[in-house]
């Protein structure tokens, strides 16, 4: 068998290259299979250096080659390759302290309009709600729903309503506690979602959150524990609110840059945003474990008022430290 | 960004960030509803392992500490699957790696967690939501009244046909988080036609002489070509050719086809009436080396011709 008397180009070009794609080849076939970690430090290494070299002569084959086999191949193998190297940068536990270290305080620091708008939809529902059932107490059953209100109505004793306040339970707590968790985290993240309505959900959901928060003060205050309500509601409150504003924020947000896409095309802004303020809808959520687990145990289990005021106070000057000071230096430079 | 529609797929171009464009084929919806249905039914079978064992537990003796876990891995397989192995699996969870589809960024850019987040929290609006509506609609609304079933059901079907809209195939997730969901790219490197005498691929057995001389091709010599018969045909046909002897290589056609392509090459470039008589694989051959070498050839300088003369 001879070898033909000469090599065309492209095949010759071939020859030289093909060693390292049917190596990148096998690298692919590991990770699709195992994820990046099946790989050793050194294949790691070699990944992108291969995935470059793949990319460059994909370029050249296009110029050169009439191999249609050829050109689909490294086509497909570049592509491969690029959803590796592009798919998972970080590995999982950097992202999570980066987030937590950096982009989760200095995104609510870029929406800071957005949450501080939010954050005054609440307070004008929670204003409102107040004035209003002082004014007429009937209003309180527009303003809380029947399962919201659990027997808290204008027609409950005072006795009762103070029970409620001071009612440790007992053996049930942690389901209490992961009840509460997981649906406020719904709650939160379906407002996000929502804001792709333009965001008119999100600001009914804040509002209607508010009058019932209101009215609700209203009935205790008018049998004077208005105080003691507070301190009832304020110490995982304070997490629990503003994890609500900031999911709040997010579907605004979202509304805003679809209906105001400015010099962006509607979908390019929409993705430019999107995915800035799913980091508010995320962090929100561990807000609602942290508010979830305060109102589960914590609640239940101390009654002094006192102390519930200042754990109000320590959480309050806790995320205004947090959402302030944190992060604010640049952040290391990860991209590649 | 640009597309364009090869065959039945439709070609989205990334521009990667080492400056070339990467034609993706856009993942068809059928298989992206099958990827979501079997992932959804590994959600649902875990939710209820984790209830039924803590049933289990809660019967001997282990308390409320069983549904308090129930509660929250029910919370996290819902919220936190398709994120965690989108993450984590270089954007194919299961469902969407037994179907052959991936997630990739839009723009380019690597797929970000940030970006797995907003596409994946969009399924509380798209799917969750007006799912649960409309088998308990008392759940979210109390006095819901009977045409609340019928919204939702026009809600969900909104949402769930959304991605026949655009061309893109794209979700209310995918939208707001700048993604696109890809057929998982796949081709295998056969030998190079031209180049025989290097790597040769698994024949079938063959009995020599009764259909002419197996390859490797004979020496140019034998057929030579003339400048003017090799100027005639483009890219195009190069390739349909190149496709009939990889074809033929692999058993799956009938010679009759390649004797039928090998007269009409004949009659087209006008071969010589004297030698009409070739044997039919390795003229096809010869001709396919010869016809891309000069393709290639004009190529360099700047010349590619797609398709035949006339």
């Amino acid at each position: 068998m001879t070898a033909p008397a000469f090599t065309l180009k492209s095949a010759q070009f071939r020859r030289e290259r093909e060693e390292a794609w049917r190596e990148l080849e096998m690298l692919l076939l590991r990770v699709e299979k195992g994820g990046l970690r099946s790989l050793t430090a050194g294949e790691l290494n070699r990944l992108p250096v291969l995935y470059r070299g793949a990319a460059s002569s994909l370029s050249v084959a296009t110029a050169i080659s009439l191999d249609k086999n050829l050109l689909d191949y490294l086509t497909a193998l570049v592509g491969r390759a690029y959803i590796c190297v592009y798919g998972a940068k970080r590995r999982p536990e950097e992202a999570v302290i980066e987030f937590f270290r950096h982009d989760f305080p200095a995104v609510v620091r870029r929406y800071f309009g957005f949450v501080a708008l939010s954050f005054a939809l609440m307070a004008l529902g929670v204003v409102a709600g107040y004035r209003m059932t002082k004014a007429d107490p009937e209003r309180y059953y527009s303003f809380v729903g029947d399962s919201q209100a659990q027997g808290r109505t204008p027609a409950a004793s005072t006795k009762e309503l103070r029970e409620v306040l001071y009612s440790g339970g007992r053996g049930e707590l942690s389901v209490f506690a992961s009840f509460l968790f997981t649906h406020n985290s719904n709650i939160g993240m379906l407002c996000f979602a929502l804001g792709f309505a333009a965001g008119v959900p999100v600001i009914f959901l804040l509002l209607q959150n508010g009058l019932g928060l209101g009215a609700m003060a209203a009935l205790y205050a008018s049998r004077g524990l208005g105080g003691e309500f507070w301190a009832w509601i304020l110490p995982h409150g304070v997490t629990e609110l503003g994890a609500i504003c900031l999911c709040g924020a997010a579907g605004m947000v979202l509304g805003t840059s679809l209906v105001f896409p400015g010099r962006q095309t509607r979908l390019r802004n929409l993705a430019l945003h999107g995915r800035e303020v799913a980091r508010l809808a995320v962090g929100a959520v561990v807000m609602f474990l942290v508010a979830g687990a305060i109102e589960g145990f914590f609640r239940q289990l101390v009654q002094d008022v006192g102390v519930r005021w200042s754990l109000a106070a320590v959480t309050l000057a806790f995320w205004a430290w947090y959402f302030l000071a944190v992060g604010r230096e640049q952040p290391r430079e990860a991209r590649p | 960004m640009s597309a364009i529609a090869i065959g039945k797929d439709r070609i989205h171009r990334v521009p990667t960030p080492e400056g070339i464009s990467l034609p993706f084929a856009v993942a068809a919806v059928g298989d992206r509803a099958a990827a979501f249905l079997f992932d959804l039914l590994i959600i649902i079978a875990g939710t209820v392992a984790v209830w039924l064992l803590a049933l289990l537990g809660s019967r001997v003796g282990l308390g409320s500490v069983g549904f308090s876990f129930a509660l929250l891995v029910g919370f996290l397989l819902w919220n936190f699957y398709f994120v965690h192995f989108e993450i984590s699996g270089g954007g194919a969870t299961f469902g969407k790696r037994k179907m052959g589809v991936r997630v990739i960024s839009r723009d380019g850019g690597p797929l970000t967690a940030e970006a797995v987040f907003a596409r994946n929290l969009m399924r509380n609006l798209e799917f969750y939501l007006p799912v649960s509506a409309l088998l308990v609609p008392e759940a979210l609304v109390p006095e819901s009244p009977g045409w609340g079933r019928l919204l939702a059901l026009g809600w969900l079907g909104v949402f769930a046909l959304m991605p026949f809209f655009n061309q893109d195939r794209l979700r209310c997730g995918d939208l707001v988080a700048g993604t696109l969901v890809v057929k998982a790219p796949e081709a295998v490197l056969l030998s190079d036609l031209s180049d025989r005498a290097t790597v040769r691929p698994a024949r079938r057995p063959q009995p020599t002489g009764v259909t002419g001389p197996p390859p490797p091709p004979p020496p140019s010599e034998e057929f030579p070509f003339t400048r003017e018969q090799l100027d005639i045909y483009g890219v195009h046909e190069l390739q349909v050719l190149e496709d009939l002897l990889r074809r033929d290589d692999q058993g799956v056609l009938d010679l009759r086809v390649l004797e039928d392509v090998c007269e009409k090459i004949k009659a087209k470039i006008g071969w010589p009436a004297d030698r009409w008589q070739v044997p039919v694989r390795p003229f096809l051959q010869a001709f396919y080396r010869a016809q891309r070498a000069a393709l290639e050839q004009r190529m360099l300088f700047g010349q590619r011709r797609e398709r035949k003369k006339g």
